[in-house]
């Protein structure tokens, strides 16, 4: 047979294929298993439940793992973290796009050193200790921002070297003092890089659980990935595979949501900011 | 262009009654102000840089919480560490699992970007569905796995079977790293997608007129030009699972005995039992393996890029 054939309907037959195998298995086994009760899901299979019980998993999953809190926990360091490393970073990248002297390509070197370098987590903590935001929601966000902020200025800067000066010439003529240079004319063409960064960022944040657990630790200001970690720990005692799937897929559904609102910007900014 | 700007200047500077001084800096001074950038420079000099620099200093004390004071003690915890073989094996399982994972990212990337290359409607809706992994948690993505592949897990209950996937001092670290690859694939296969469509269609073109078939074209024309999006891909893969913690802690919690625990498993434990010190020295030996990949690794692929 023709191979351009063969390809033209083997090639839809192979995506389906392995869609299915690599992402509806483990899909099909989180939302049948999130629906089962603790017996069935002792043993984690593939079959449908015999008897449904979502309602009351969810109900379960969002009662003991406090996930209501956990919810507000993350979205308040989430939040904070996103909004200044777009800011910050922003305000960085204009001087370090616009202006060249060695002084400022070496400020450049430095603030993007952190997209190589591994944050010094230890460190980290002691370092908070000494300010007393150990434990703290400030002390989480400026750890989170000193660690997304290269990336943001990294992408920005590239972004802000394409855009014509004479924008900015313009405004300037008009009287335009650089504070409103900055917010009315640089911030409003960042558009398309603030998109990406903000889900690069979220995507970072939202699931992080390793500075977390540093940083915050599982108290009262426990994120959701720190509660999902709670109450898995406890499976290894109670085998609550179901309530551990409840958890995972409450905890996703805000990601997934964000990505399919701005899915085109996403899908466009992640690949015009990586390959230049 | 000059000339504008210095009368666009003067014009500001007489409208607006601008403070005498001004006239005198340089212009890229007053338009560009260095105060935009301190913000950002002072938060990550604080909290990224400084804890950078303690490290140097930390791991060479006994800092711990079973004692108030930090003395200097020297090289002890280096030699704790080497002495009882913890360090040589951190390193060697962080490196292959970061090879290992950087490769399987890659590879399953950039299949998916070659079988969904096409803009239609059925690809578009493809490549959500294996950038879904990318959005769901890397703890949750471990927890699914383990379901999948425990003893008692689905796998094996599908195919019958009575494999220990995670129980296997050899072959866990290769199944937990290819969880990495599945977990990013998605990532990879955007780069991958956006390098492929950046080729000229004449490029393609032409390598048709000279009679190349599929094969030979991909690696002819498109791998090179594929060149940008591998030096990205490549460099995050490694560097960023060099990092990695949530998917080992999730699937296997370092074991069996051991053979998965890479740096941030073993800090995060050491941590825990309280020897700060100790886990501060792990933590600048993942500093400076870091750094001995990632510049040779820079370097050579960027090169690699102007050669093709």
């Amino acid at each position: 047979m023709n191979p351009s054939v063969v390809w033209r309907y083997g090639r839809p037959a192979l995506v389906l294929l392995i869609a299915g195998l690599a992402v509806g298995v483990p899909l099909w086994l989180v939302l049948v298993t999130s629906a089962k009760p603790q017996a069935e899901a002792i043993k984690p299979n593939l079959d449908l439940p015999a008897h449904w019980q979502p309602g009351s998993n969810y109900e379960d999953a969002v009662g003991q793992g406090e996930m209501l809190r956990g919810l507000l926990n993350s979205l308040l360091v989430v939040v904070p973290s996103v909004l200044l490393v777009l800011i910050l970073g922003a305000g960085a990248a204009w001087v370090f796009a616009r202006r060249k002297s060695k002084l400022v390509s070496a400020a450049y070197a430095l603030c993007i050193s952190g997209l190589l370098l591994p944050p010094a987590v230890i460190t980290i903590v002691m370092e908070l200790r000494q300010l007393g935001l150990a434990g703290t929601r400030p002390g989480m966000i400026a750890v989170y921002t000193g660690m997304y902020l290269s990336t943001s200025i990294f992408f920005m800067t590239g972004f802000i070297r394409a855009i014509p000066m004479e924008l900015e010439e313009a405004a300037r003529i008009d009287g335009a003092r650089p504070f409103r240079i900055f917010a009315r004319i640089v911030l409003p063409l960042l558009r398309p890089v603030i998109a990406t960064a903000t889900i690069m960022v979220m995507l970072y944040a939202w699931s992080d659980i390793f500075y977390a657990f540093f940083v915050l630790g599982g108290g009262d200001r426990a994120t959701l990935p720190l509660g999902l970690y709670k109450v898995a720990s406890a499976q290894l005692y109670l085998n609550n595979w179901h309530l551990v799937f409840a958890y995972v897929v409450v905890m996703s559904l805000p990601m997934v949501a964000v990505f399919l609102v701005g899915q085109r910007k996403i899908v466009s900014g992640i690949t015009s900011g990586a390959v230049k | 262009m000059a000339d504008t700007v210095v009368r666009s200047a003067r014009k500001q500077a007489s409208a607006q009654g601008a403070p005498k001084g001004v006239g005198r800096l340089p212009r890229a001074a007053v338009h560009h102000p260095w105060w935009f950038a301190l913000p950002a420079i002072v938060v990550f000099a604080g909290f990224f840089l400084v804890p950078n620099l303690l490290n140097f200093y930390y791991p060479f004390t006994d800092w711990s919480s079973y004692h108030p004071d930090i003395a200097f003690t020297g090289l002890d915890n280096f030699k704790t560490i080497a002495d009882d073989g913890t360090l040589v094996r951190a390193i060697r399982t962080t490196l292959l699992y970061a090879l290992l994972a950087a490769v399987f990212q890659n590879g399953f990337g950039l299949g998916l970007a070659l079988l969904l290359e096409g803009d239609s409607r059925f690809n578009r809706f493809f490549r959500a569905v294996f950038f879904l992994p990318v959005l769901i948690s890397a703890l949750a993505t471990g927890y699914v796995f383990q379901a999948l592949l425990d003893q008692d897990g689905a796998v094996n209950s599908v195919l019958g079977t009575d494999v220990p996937w995670l129980g296997s001092t050899t072959w866990t670290l290769v199944v937990v790293t290819l969880i990495h690859g599945w977990k990013w694939m998605g990532l990879s296969m955007l780069i991958y997608l956006a390098g492929l469509k950046g080729i000229p269609d004449d490029m393609l073109e032409a390598a048709r007129m000279d009679g190349a078939g599929p094969w030979r074209t991909f690696w002819s024309v498109r791998w090179p030009m594929l060149a940008p999006a591998l030096t990205f891909n490549v460099t995050t893969a490694l560097i960023g699972s060099m990092n990695t913690f949530d998917i080992v802690q999730a699937t296997t919690g370092g074991g069996p005995a051991a053979s998965t625990e890479v740096f941030n498993i073993y800090m995060f434990r050491i941590f825990g039992q309280g020897l700060y010190a100790q886990a501060s020295a792990m933590s600048l030996v993942l500093f400076l393996v870091v750094v001995a990949v990632a510049i040779p690794l820079v370097i050579g692929l960027r090169r690699r890029e102007q050669l093709l």
